[in-house]
């Protein structure tokens, strides 16, 4: 029990710490390197609140994948850190802006998790125990089929981000040749041994 | 809930140990090296000329278009575990429901391979 209170002190303290070096460290890649620091504790909390799909997604999906784009495209802008710095002022407003609306939102939405007459009973609503059932098994027995309109629905989000992201990126290049097999094999016969008369040429 | 932590303190013990030990290392060098700081052994050298450019080179938007097909790849098989653990219980609605998530991710695969965003050239 010590462990796990131990556990809890030791990812919390460091996920918050690495976020806030997130945003301040100088250098973008570096910011990756946190986040990815900051992915990896919050997956050690889902693991102390008993949600093992969830940790091991985080770190498969967002460890895996999202920080590996995240690289890719901080390496695609060609940020320098020198003219990043300027233009601080003048973004400040529209981040304050943003920020505060993210507050007032995530404040309306805690606020309406503790005055709702409907939180008691979806607080109340049964997460089965993890000795009768794993938290994967809890999952797939409702994604399924009782959410199958949001599956289906996540199904067409990756439709639309992989079209998306084609038609947005992917270019033919010009001038580009390719070894082609089928072209080849299906050429036939088009070379032959001749006999060469002598002094007689082709 | 014991019981499941209780199998992942070999982990924690192991990341313990890991982080002590990589710790050392870096502790040890600052303590045990001679330690001469001097700005010319920071600088910038290339085969005696100042360096040329930037050491940090644009990527190219291939990789991207490669890195976000991985990502919506991965995510369709993070959707396959549960699916795969409870198919015995969801029944023939969860099998049909996931096979029409496929379908449509598979519309998106015909796509991308007839486009040749799969090809690298």
């Amino acid at each position: 029990m010590i462990i796990q209170g131990l556990a809890f002190y030791l990812f919390a303290i460091i996920a918050v710490a690495s976020a806030v070096m997130v945003i301040t460290a100088r250098n973008p890649v570096h910011s990756v390197l946190w986040l990815i620091l900051t992915f990896f504790n919050a997956s050690g909390l889902f693991l102390l609140l008993g949600a093992e799909f969830l940790a091991m997604i985080l770190i498969v999906v967002y460890v895996g994948a999202v920080a590996v784009l995240f690289l890719f495209v901080v390496m695609m802008l060609d940020l320098n850190t020198v003219t990043l710095r300027e233009g601080m002022t003048e973004y400040l407003p529209i981040g304050l802006t943003v920020g505060l609306v993210l507050f007032a939102e995530l404040a309306v939405l805690f606020g309406g998790w503790v005055f709702s007459g409907t939180v008691e009973v979806s607080r109340a609503s049964p997460t089965p125990a993890l000795s009768e059932m794993t938290n994967t098994e809890a999952l797939g027995a409702l994604v399924y089929t009782d959410y199958v309109y949001l599956f289906q629905a996540s199904g067409l989000v990756l439709l639309v981000a992989m079209i998306g992201t084609i038609l947005l990126t992917h270019r033919v290049r010009p001038g580009v040749r390719k070894q082609k097999i089928a072209d080849q094999l299906a050429r036939g016969r088009t070379v032959e041994l001749k006999k060469v008369q002598n002094r007689g040429g082709i | 809930m014991e019981d499941l932590l209780r199998e992942y303190l070999p982990i924690l013990i192991f990341l313990g140990i890991a982080i002590a030990i990589s710790g050392i290392a870096i502790l040890a060098s600052y303590i045990v090296a001679p330690q001469h700081p001097d700005s010319e052994k920071d600088s910038a050298y290339e085969c005696g000329f100042e360096a040329f450019d930037d050491a940090r080179a644009r990527f190219d938007v291939r990789y991207y278009l490669v890195a976000i097909l991985f990502i919506i790849f991965d995510l369709e098989v993070a959707f396959l575990f549960p699916w795969a653990v409870s198919l015995a219980d969801i029944g023939a609605f969860g099998f049909w429901s996931m096979m029409a998530f496929l379908g449509i991710l598979t519309i998106g695969f015909v796509y991308e391979w007839k486009k040749g965003a799969l090809e690298w050239e």
